[in-house]
C-alpha cells in the first residue's frame, strides 16, 4: 500500500496528494482527504498565530505506526499524512489526511481513526499567540479530555491500544 | 543516556537536552522522575505534577513503569496536541 508520511514547515498541496494516491489506479472507489485548519480563534480569544513545536525523530515514527496500523485494520490502498510544524496564522492548514480504499466506509473510518490518534499521541505541542493587550506571550495549549475520549473509541475492547 | 525535553517541560528546566548517568537505583521512568526532580528547583517545577508528564524511550511512548535500562534517549513532554 503507498503511503506518505511527512513532516515540513511549508504549505502542503491538499489535491495534488490526493491525486498522487488515486493515480494510475483502478482499484480506488473512495478517496477522503481531511484537512485541519488554524482556526483564528482559541476558546472565544482572538488568535495572532499558532506555533508547533515537535520531536522530529519521534514523530515521523509514530504517524508512520498509526499508518500501519489503519493498513491493519481497513483495507486501503493508500494513505498520506502530512503535519506542518513551525509557526502558522489563522487560516493556514496544519494536518492534511488522506486515505484511498475501494470503499466509503473504509476510507471515511481510517481517516478519522488517524486523526483521532494523530490529536493524542503525536509528538507535537501548540502555543498560541492571543491579539490584544500588547502581550507578546505564547501559551501552550492544553490537550484535551475529548480528544483522548475520540482515540479511545478505537481501543478494542481487550483494553489493548489499537496501535500496538 | 541521553534526555530530551519538550514544551513546558523543556522551558521550566532551561534546556532542551542532556546526558546523564542515573545511579543503579533509579530503575524506572517514575524513579527517573523523582531522581531529576532533586536536582535542582527548575526540575522540581517541570515535575510537579508527575502524572501530566509523558515519556518516550527510544521515540516510543512508554508508561511510568517502564524500565529505563539500555535506553539511549529518553524524552520527557506534556500531553501532546498535534494535529
Amino acid at each position: 500500500m503507498a503511503a506518505t508520511v511527512r513532516l515540513q514547515r511549508e504549505p502542503f498541496d491538499a489535491a495534488s496528494e490526493a491525486e498522487k494516491l488515486r493515480r494510475g489506479r483502478s482499484d480506488i472507489g473512495a478517496v477522503v482527504t481531511f484537512t485541519g485548519i488554524c482556526r483564528g480563534d482559541e476558546g472565544g480569544a482572538p488568535l495572532l498565530a499558532m506555533t508547533l513545536e515537535h520531536y522530529p525523530d519521534m514523530a515521523e515514527a509514530e504517524i508512520a505506526r498509526h499508518v500501519a496500523a489503519a493498513e491493519r485494520r481497513w483495507p486501503l490502498h493508500g494513505v498520506a499524512v502530512i503535519h506542518r510544524y513551525g509557526r502558522l496564522q489563522p487560516g493556514e492548514d496544519i494536518v492534511l489526511v488522506v486515505t484511498a480504499a475501494a470503499h466509503r466506509q473504509d476510507a471515511f473510518a481510517a481517516a478519522e481513526f488517524l486523526m483521532d490518534y494523530l490529536k493524542t499521541r503525536a509528538p507535537f505541542w501548540k502555543q498560541i499567540e492571543l491579539a490584544g493587550g500588547g502581550r507578546t506571550d505564547k501559551i501552550w495549549v492544553e490537550a484535551k479530555r475529548s480528544d483522548d475520549a475520540l482515540a479511545d473509541r478505537w481501543t478494542p475492547s481487550s483494553g489493548r491500544r489499537a496501535a500496538e | 543516556m541521553k534526555l530530551r525535553y519538550f514544551a513546558w517541560v523543556r522551558e521550566r528546566i532551561g534546556k532542551p537536552e542532556e546526558e546523564i548517568d542515573p545511579p543503579a537505583g533509579v530503575a524506572t521512568i517514575a524513579d527517573l522522575v523523582t531522581w531529576l526532580s532533586r536536582r535542582g528547583d527548575e526540575y522540581a517545577h517541570a515535575f510537579e505534577n508527575p502524572r501530566v508528564i509523558r515519556a518516550a524511550i527510544d521515540r516510543a511512548h512508554v508508561r511510568s513503569d517502564a524500565a529505563i535500562s539500555g535506553a539511549r534517549e529518553i524524552a520527557f513532554f506534556p500531553p501532546m496536541t498535534g494535529g
